[in-house]
């Protein structure tokens, strides 16, 4: 095993990397959005595409995410890889339409002689101090949709690592991007990159016994910072990081709950209709006989998302997740 | 006092003088339908290509009837037929080349059906064993789609990909007039113009959106004439002068090819049938209306062209229509055969490799199949 000087990155700047090397190594993957070209996107993600592969390869469009994402459906269908960045959470909403009754169907309607090698780039979730419509936790919406893959990374190597993935997944795959984690840093060699596991496969973060927190994008910080400070409680707070809702990692999730017997899921989006719901069912479900209480869920609250100076409200943090761990039935085991 | 109004304070430089970017004049529709049938031009016409025209009229409108007759007997879940617009129908297919690419909505079976998909193969999604019955890549037709407006964009994806890779393919998509209602027609249009993306987009203007009259959905001029707004040319064609049609697509489609961007092709034509079997016409159209398009219908158009011009005798038009009847026979030979149907396919084509979910739910699917074969004894309950 050989060591290398690792240095810090941002996820952004993994991301731009993920699709620098993906363009680079195969002639086939275009970026297009809104403003991804000359300035390199609002967030810089796609920064220095169009200066090294031209403007054929990394292209400014019209201000219209149905017309980018439509005619992205054809480009897939002429042999090209395109990825697509939807500029913010809530701007990918005109883009629905297409989503849900094309690049989702399209494999299955032809009986898998047209599938759609797309990437859907979409910036998500809170915490960033954005006025309305830049803040949403849209991923219920994609996985309520058959046919599609939905990921999310949280750490700078898994940002390479999946967006690598996605780009190459013959399947259409809504690549869910932390904002707010975009300028987080971690030790990471950008020159060799970690290879990640496929899509679909979960990672336990931190190891634990009392309790499961199952989560991912911008939560599992969150919760990793809770499961250190749950420690002065006594709890010893096992973390598991989802990385693909779709498909979801049912293996990973039910060994951990069924080693700890207790489980909260964490997640920015609203709690009714929310990711927790079904994740909460599946476990149950699986889990029944292992657990030592119900399993909580700690979510947005059923509200629109909130102005910038009340979002600290909204959002999931260390205290409330706490408080949700030590509603976990503790006494039956005392 | 305001800015404004201290004078000599405020002196802003005056912007440079606005210019049109694009001169809209050559980009303007006729005022009324172009038309070769009946007019001087149709001398100019390749009376060949007006018999090869002929014939595949005669052989839709069969297929439209054959199809309408199907539902009637539980062939067909649904027809929405484009009885009268056959020589939209047939000249769209016409004019592509092999390479090219046609993207046809649920109303342009015919379309697909003249470019080369079998009619069983095209009417699959109508039947409903599955949604798709030919392979895309075979004829180059691209699934129907039912969403409105919804398959332009990707016309104009596809067409820039092409041009992308150095093929010269251009892309021929099709949509109704309720369709130019919807966001994806702006959309496809101006990413068209915008990437001069190889495209030509057929309007078959059928009168109706369902019930709904052209006169409730648009306040435009024509409908062709939406382009000069994306800087693209309009053009507007008689939609049931299939020598009309034929020629301006074929204009449009050379146009595309050269390299000179899209055009958008507003044919008026009519709606002959209800929207679909399921319809009753009868409650927002007179039979006057339907009466006096039927006068000027496609096929008696041509027809009386070619004969008048000595280019079709009765026998070239009985073996039109034998070739027609041959054609309806054989498919209701085969439409009348029950489709083969392997329920494990629901699972089969989601994603590339079924999800261990997925693979779940198809185990369930096929337990509970094979306890309704085992009836309620082999069942062992």
């Amino acid at each position: 095993m050989t060591t290398v000087a690792l240095k810090p990155a941002t996820m952004a700047q993994a991301l731009t990397r993920a699709m620098r090397d993906a363009m680079a190594a195969d002639p086939s993957v275009h970026v297009m959005g809104e403003d991804v070209g000359t300035l390199g996107g609002v967030f810089r993600v796609t920064d220095g595409l169009a200066k090294e592969f031209g403007d054929d390869r990394c292209t400014d469009t019209p201000l219209a995410e149905a017309g980018i994402l439509g005619t992205a459906v054809g480009m897939a269908m002429y042999g090209l890889r395109p990825v697509v960045e939807m500029q913010f959470d809530a701007f990918a909403y005109p883009a629905f339409e297409q989503l849900v009754s094309h690049v989702s169907r399209m494999r299955n309607r032809t009986r898998g002689a047209m599938p759609l090698p797309l990437t859907i780039r979409v910036p998500y979730g809170g915490g960033i101090g954005g006025v309305e419509h830049h803040s949403d936790s849209s991923e219920a919406y994609y996985m309520a949709t058959p046919g599609l893959h939905v990921v999310t990374p949280a750490t700078v190597a898994d940002a390479y690592g999946l967006l690598r993935a996605a780009i190459a997944s013959d399947d259409p795959v809504v690549f869910l991007e932390p904002k707010r984690l975009y300028w987080s840093k971690d030790s990471w060699n950008p020159d060799e990159p970690e290879t990640v596991a496929p899509i679909g496969r979960a990672v336990v973060r931190r190891t634990g016994r009392s309790a499961t927190l199952i989560t991912y994008g911008p939560s599992v910080p969150v919760c990793l910072e809770a499961a250190e400070a749950a420690r002065a409680e006594g709890w010893d707070l096992e973390v598991v990081d989802l990385r693909s809702l779709v498909p979801f990692d049912d293996e990973t999730v039910t060994a951990s709950v069924r080693r700890t017997g207790r489980a909260v899921v964490v997640h920015e989006s609203t709690g009714f209709g929310g990711p927790g719901g079904e994740i909460a069912a599946r476990v149950t479900e699986r889990c029944f006989h292992y657990l030592d209480a119900p399993v909580l869920r700690v979510a947005g609250f059923d509200i629109p998302y909130p102005p910038p100076m009340l979002e600290r409200h909204h959002l999931p943090g260390v205290d409330r997740i706490l408080d949700a761990v030590g509603r976990l039935q503790w006494e039956a085991d005392s | 006092m305001t800015v404004m109004e201290q004078r000599g304070a405020y002196r802003p430089t005056p912007p440079p003088a606005w210019q049109p970017r694009t001169d809209p004049a050559p980009l303007l529709p006729d005022a009324l339908p172009y038309r070769v049938l009946g007019t001087e031009a149709a001398a100019k016409a390749d009376p060949e290509l007006l018999r090869r025209l002929y014939a595949q009229l005669v052989r839709g409108r069969r297929y439209n009837a054959q199809a309408t007759a199907l539902t009637k007997q539980g062939r067909l879940a649904v027809y929405p037929s484009s009885t009268g617009q056959e020589a939209c129908q047939v000249a769209a297919a016409f004019v592509l080349e092999e390479r090219d690419w046609l993207f046809p909505s649920y109303r342009d079976t015919l379309a697909a059906v003249a470019r080369g998909v079998d009619p069983v193969e095209a009417l699959t999604l109508l039947r409903g064993d599955w949604h798709t019955g030919y392979d895309p890549y075979e004829h180059r037709v691209a699934p129907l789609s039912t969403p409105l407006a919804t398959q332009l964009p990707h016309a104009v994806g596809l067409a820039h990909a092409a041009r992308l890779k150095g093929d010269d393919v251009v892309a021929l998509a099709m949509v109704g007039d309720g369709g130019t209602s919807e966001g994806d027609f702006h959309e496809a249009m101006n990413f068209a113009a915008v990437w001069q993306a190889p495209v030509v987009f057929l309007v078959q203007n059928n009168g109706f959106a369902i019930s709904v009259p052209l006169a409730k959905q648009t306040a435009a001029p024509s409908l062709a004439h939406k382009a000069v707004g994306y800087g693209m040319p309009g053009r507007l064609v008689d939609g049931n002068d299939a020598a009309a049609v034929h020629e301006v697509l074929g204009e449009a489609v050379r146009h595309a090819r050269a390299g000179g961007g899209p055009t958008l092709v507003e044919a008026v034509t009519y709606r002959i049938d209800a929207h679909t079997n399921a319809d009753d016409a009868t409650r927002y159209r007179g039979d006057a209306e339907v009466e006096s398009w039927q006068a000027h219908d496609p096929i008696a158009l041509l027809e009386r062209e070619l004969t008048q011009r000595g280019l079709l005798e009765e026998d070239g038009i009985r073996s039109a229509r034998e070739d027609a009847e041959a054609m309806a026979a054989d498919l209701r030979a085969r439409m009348n055969q029950d489709p083969a149907l392997d329920p494990m396919d629901l699972f089969t084509h989601v994603y590339a490799q079924p999800t261990t979910q997925l693979l779940e739910q198809q185990a369930q699917l096929r337990a509970e199949l094979d306890a309704e074969a085992a009836g309620p004894e082999g069942a062992g309950r």
